[in-house]
């Protein structure tokens, strides 16, 4: 059974039809990849199935039908997001921003010490400025500080809308192996990305959307190797 | 002017400064957590008094009605909006938060009948009975149109606010109150008396001060309500609901003008209507900390009531005009220095 399953979603703004009628599933422990040009309405698409934008179709989130819940219930229920925009709480501490993360499970106040512990061992960076507020850090920290915070919840389905964005390149090999190596915890993971060759080679089954449906589906590896789409998103350099 | 009469005044001033300031944190409160600018919180106060009178003179004070009306109607628009989203399994939990808790307050005063209680049940059941006044009127009022512009949530507080001075005429009727002194003692200080009651006011407003600062530095539901503040879409994403921020803001804020409405009811007659004054002076000390800092919040409301003193000591007809002309450069030079982070960080 899918952990993850949209069914026929649209989102409309006013007349306009940013997402038409796209159906996708992640299994437990995988890594889905959703690529596509700018515009195409995958962030729409993510929006819409953490409950922050109005949508049809139906939503399936562990066998349950959570289309008509509330996003905070989305959230206890362990479906977490990461949006395009990151949403830091600026005038906070890093040190608060991830305790804020861990808000679904407050009453476990031992492990959500050992937490934040684990989340600075993976990003070091944090560790050094956790007193620093979030809106002064670059971009690449605010970037680490929003996955970080996710993670403090401990959810069982991430959603993370381009995780590389402005970022350099060395960064963004850590950002990847960092995802990667959350499929080892168990976390299930739905990857909105540009950077398609990287998202493909992190991921085990990709969605390819344009102007708001899904056009191509199929294994990482099959995708990769799509001519159809080595022209347009794997920029030619295949190897 | 002496230095004596300087010093007393300024005494004097600091009283009613620390009323201000025990309001215009519960201006600041609810505003950054909800942007509401809720005008009927010197209402609030002014019931509190009324119903601590009440209490005093053996009578059942309107707050009881009032409460109860507020109660069901709350209830009934729980109820209807949880049938509709089909979250039947809810309303049990929600009845308990809307309807049975309210009343429990004002089932007690009901019980005790024409029973005189010592004074500090008193003040903890005038309290208890306010409390869920604001959060009910959240409910009702304000939650419908939450998504609205500060300008229109603005004007349903000006509205809410003539709607509760009829309810309060109504309920509370007429007549003005001053409740019994809090304590009689008075210290000698350099050669000037400082009543008992101003020493409680002074420190009520440090204690209730202290205690935000503990509450939003150093708890969990403090920091959940200041990220709601600071990015609503970004609370929502980690379970935090806009809502539950909103009662508590509105609970803690009931509370700070429920005390001061306790403070101020044995020096000063209160009727129905008085609480808007006080409110609008409280305003003044809010705006001087741009709706978004408590401790320039706290020191404006005091420069108001320090001013408010000297002014009715030269010229005690035009003591409201001068306060209120303050407002006039304090917007000005806000205007100039004002970062425009409400826009911004709403989504
Ligand atoms: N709030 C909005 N109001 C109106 N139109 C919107 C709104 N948000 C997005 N759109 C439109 O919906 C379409 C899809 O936008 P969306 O942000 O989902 O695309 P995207 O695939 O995430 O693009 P990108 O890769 O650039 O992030 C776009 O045409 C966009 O202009
Ligand atoms: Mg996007």
């Amino acid at each position: 059974m899918s952990l993850l399953a949209l069914s026929d979603i649209a989102v409309a703004y006013g007349k306009a039809e940013a997402v038409r009628g796209v159906s996708l599933s992640v299994e437990p422990g995988q890594i889905v990849t959703v690529i596509g040009p700018n515009g195409a309405g995958k962030t729409s698409l993510l929006t819409a199935a953490i409950g922050l934008l109005p949508s049809s179709g139906t939503i399936t989130f562990d066998g349950q039908d959570v289309s008509r819940l509330e996003t905070e219930q989305r959230v206890e229920r362990g479906l977490c997001l990461v949006p395009e925009r990151r949403e830091l709480f600026a005038d906070m501490s890093v040190r608060d921003n991830l305790v804020l993360g861990a808000y679904t499970r407050r009453r476990e106040t031992a492990k959500i010490k050992s937490d934040i512990d684990d989340i600075y061992d993976r990003f070091p960076r944090l560790k050094e400025r956790h007193k620093q507020h979030a809106g002064t850090l670059s971009g690449g920290e605010r970037q680490m500080l929003a996955l970080g915070r996710a993670l403090m919840a401990r959810p069982r389905l991430l959603m993370l809308d381009e995780p590389s964005l402005g970022l350099a390149p060395l960064i963004i090999r850590e950002i990847f192996r960092i995802i990667a190596s959350l499929r080892d915890l168990g976390v299930s993971i739905l990857l909105v990305e540009q950077n398609a060759r990287a998202a493909l080679e992190t991921a085990d089954f990709g969605y390819v959307m344009e102007t708001g449906e899904i056009v191509h589906d199929g294994t990482a590896g099959d995708l990769i190797d799509d001519p159809r789409l080595i022209a347009s998103y794997l920029g030619g350099q295949h190897a | 002017m002496t230095a004596q009469i300087a010093a007393i005044l300024t005494i004097d001033g600091v009283a009613t400064g620390a009323i201000y300031v025990l309001i215009a944190l519960g201006f600041v409160l609810i505003f950054s957590v909800t942007r509401i600018i809720f005008v009927p919180f010197g209402d609030i106060a002014a019931f509190t008094a009324l119903t601590l009178a009440a209490l005093e003179t053996g009578q059942v004070p309107g707050t009881v009605g009032l409460t109860v009306a507020l109660a069901i109607l709350a209830s009934a628009m729980e109820v209807v909006s949880l049938l509709r989203s089909g979250q039947r399994d809810r309303i049990p939990r929600r009845l308990l938060f809307y309807l049975v808790l309210p009343l429990v307050p004002a089932a007690l005063v009901w019980a005790s009948g024409s029973i005189i209680l010592p004074m500090p049940l008193r003040i903890v059941l005038s309290l208890a009975l306010i409390l869920p006044i604001a959060p009910l009127l959240d409910r009702i009022v304000y939650r419908p149109i939450a998504d609205a512009s500060v300008l229109l949530l603005l004007t349903v507080s000006v509205a809410l606010h003539f709607a509760l001075v009829g309810l309060g005429l109504l309920f509370f009727g007429p007549e003005g109150v001053r409740t019994k002194s809090l304590t009689d003692y008075t210290m000698i200080l350099g050669g000037i008396p400082i009543s008992g009651q101003t020493l409680l006011i002074v420190i009520a407003a440090i204690v209730f001060a202290a205690l935000l600062f503990v509450f939003f530095g150093f708890t969990l539901s403090g920091k959940a309500l200041h990220a709601t503040a600071v990015n609503r879409t970004g609370a929502r994403l980690m379970g935090v609901r806009p809502e539950k921020s909103g009662t508590i803001a509105f609970l803690l804020g009931s509370l700070l003008a429920g005390v001061s409405g306790v403070l101020i009811a044995p020096v000063n007659t209160i009727f129905y209507d008085s609480g808007f004054l006080i409110g609008l002076k409280a305003f003044v000390g809010a705006i001087m900390g741009g709706m978004v800092s408590f401790p320039l919040t706290a020191i404006g409301a005091l420069c108001v009531g320090i001013l408010e003193s000297f002014a009715a000591f030269y010229s005690s007809a035009f003591k409201e005009v001068i306060v209120f002309a303050i407002l006039i450069p304090v917007l000005v030079a806000r205007s100039y220095t004002a970062v425009h982070s409400e826009e911004e960080t709403e989504e």
